[in-house]
């Protein structure tokens, strides 16, 4: 019972303080990650694939997703309804006033501080993914021997292919998922 | 009555629609809400969409709240979020439960070993995108890199980082509107 109750308090405030679109769940998620234990960095890394694969909002597969690997199906639900909890309140508030709202010099200038925010929050999150599948485990330490270079040349392909070049760029991202995960496949990624 | 189920209905068809939600999401609303059911001219649609984007929670579910309650009042709102929501329920409660029993197979953690380098890319991306938006003179830089640096380098939860982002946005913009 404790779990749910948590589940919902972590995911409400993630629906509470991420701005933006669902990526921008992601630094709350790594924060739960690191006060709960309930996943690992890699175990998120994989889900925020498989969110990016599916239909639906990123922000809301991404909650029901952590929410199922903590709390099985419950879990999905609660984790998920936490999340949109905060946006139904607040919405339903600010559509009251919805002009005064927008026009509001005090909205725009938070937003104005929010936005960086927010992004280098992200860019943060995006960091440790980085170090995760560059040098494996990094809990004892960044060690430059373990770098993986056939990584590298995944990631600076990847990056190729979808910033880069023009053809492919705005091609679904689940085509450079589904193109990694057989590459990985091929070259036995995992070592395993 | 109809109305709810309509609503509901509908969203689901948008959630289960689109791949990557908020921004991916507009194109599905224009023609499911503008062009289909009427509820929302073209307009109010950019302007819900707006609010959506500057109010906390994320842009999908932020949209989706307020063109139920445009349409709907509260009632509206609930239901066109749940609507919006149920969709990835399904799918992914699915999709977990069957990777679940499959993740000790070696095909599964080379998959996913691959999977991740892209996933790297996928946020980097991200982040260039929202940077175009976000970063746009010195103070914004400044505060970029301030809290960038802050969240690697310590385990503060987001919500300082966001709350105090919040408080220097508004006395740095209006000690802008003092000085003009």
């Amino acid at each position: 019972m404790m779990l749910y109750v948590r589940l919902f308090y972590e995911f409400f405030k993630a629906g509470l303080f991420a701005i933006g679109g669902g990526m921008a769940t992601l630094p709350f998620l790594y924060d739960i990650s690191d006060k709960t234990g309930w996943y690992s960095y890699a175990q998120l890394a994989d889900m925020v694939a498989i969110s990016e694969s599916t239909p639906g909002p990123l922000g809301v597969n991404m909650a029901t997703y952590v929410g199922f690997t903590t709390g099985g199906v419950p879990g999905s639900v609660i984790a998920t309804m936490g999340l949109i909890t905060p946006s139904i309140i607040i919405i339903l508030i600010v559509a009251g006033f919805l002009n005064a709202f927008k026009d509001s010099k005090y909205v725009q200038s938070a937003f104005y501080g929010l936005r960086p925010a927010s992004t280098a929050l992200i860019a943060a999150a995006g960091f440790s993914v980085v170090l995760l599948v560059l040098f494996g485990d990094t809990s004892e330490g960044v060690h430059l021997e373990n770098l993986s270079f056939p990584c590298i040349i995944l990631m600076l392909a990847v990056w190729f292919f979808t910033a880069k070049c023009k053809k492919t760029k705005n091609l679904h991202p689940v085509v450079f998922i589904v193109a990694s995960a057989v590459i990985g496949i091929l070259f036995r990624f995992a070592g395993a | 009555m109809n109305k709810l189920a309509d609503l509901f209905f509908t969203f689901a068809r948008i959630g289960g629609l689109t791949f990557g939600g908020g921004y991916a999401m507009l194109p599905m609303l224009q023609r499911e809400v503008v062009e289909k059911r009427g509820w929302a001219t073209e307009n109010e649609l950019m302007d819900y969409y707006a609010i959506g984007q500057c109010t906390p929670g994320i842009i999908a579910v932020n949209t989706a709240t307020f063109i139920g309650q445009q349409t709907a009042g509260i009632a509206g709102g609930i239901v066109a979020t749940l609507g919006v929501a149920f969709p990835s329920l399904i799918i992914i409660t699915l999709i977990a439960a069957f990777i679940q029993n499959f993740s000790d197979l070696a095909i599964v953690q080379n998959a996913f070993a691959g999977i991740r380098i892209c996933v790297c890319v996928l946020i980097f991306n991200t982040v260039i995108k929202l940077w175009k938006k976000a970063v746009v003179d010195k103070a914004t830089l400044v505060l970029f890199i301030l809290i960038l640096i802050g969240s690697v380098l310590t385990s503060v939860t987001p919500v300082i980082f966001v709350i105090f982002a919040g408080i220097v946005g508004v006395i740095l913009k209006n000690k802008e509107v003092q000085h003009s």
